[in-house]
């Protein structure tokens, strides 16, 4: 809201600071970690990250779509989506610290 | 996956860290997240997703079961946006079409 992006590097850099390793170790920590959560949700697998949230995948089924503009029908694929959900720390932080500041 | 088998999987994958330091490295990632969500940024990591924070305007609800009226405030909810090349990955695999759908909502 505040227009602000936090990337990589950010992260990284946030890993440098807070363990003694150097600059390029903490990036490529930061990339395993967000790759061991693709293998795992690739896999079907739920993630679950406590006081962070949970991802998980959900079958879907296929159904048919319509352009919008268009009006046409369009077959959509039995397909697999990612959901995300946020654990009640997240939201309560999240809350407390924007809700109380935009009042 | 729960924290502790990530934490179990990257210390087998970097057996020269200690345990306590891969337990602050995924700590760290976490709470910069958090905290950047909680200040209204964005994250954003390409080809993973990108996390943001919708806000609610204040409505009037109503308790479904007695039909009354409540005022519901103003909140701010977490947001998360899957990444393209994560969603081509969880729709690699060729069993797709025969993956029972577990809800109907499309």
């Amino acid at each position: 809201m505040t227009g602000k992006t936090v990337t990589r590097a950010q992260l990284s850099e946030a890993v440098y600071q807070e363990v003694g390793l150097s600059r390029n170790e903490s990036a490529d920590l930061v990339e395993t970690v967000l790759q061991e959560i693709v293998e795992s949700l690739a896999r079907e697998e739920t993630v679950k990250i406590s006081s962070f949230g949970s991802f998980h995948v959900r079958s879907k089924g296929g159904r048919v779509g319509r352009n919008p503009k268009t009006g046409q029908e369009v077959p959509i694929q039995p397909r697999r989506v990612l959901v995300f959900r946020a654990s009640h720390v997240l939201k309560d932080r999240i809350n407390d610290e924007l809700v109380t500041k935009a009042r | 996956m729960i924290k502790s088998e990530l934490i179990q999987r990257l210390a087998e994958r970097n057996p020269h860290l200690f345990q306590r330091d891969i337990e602050r490295i995924v700590a760290t990632i976490f709470d910069e997240i958090s905290a950047a969500l909680a200040r209204g940024d964005r994250v954003e990591l390409r080809g993973f997703g990108a996390f943001s924070v919708k806000r609610r305007p204040a409505r009037t609800g109503r308790n479904p079961r007695t039909g009354a009226a409540v005022e519901v405030a103003e909140k701010c909810v977490p947001f998360f946006k899957t990444g393209k090349e994560l969603r081509e990955k969880l729709n690699i695999s060729d069993d797709v079409q025969d993956a029972a759908p577990d809800d109907k909502t499309g």
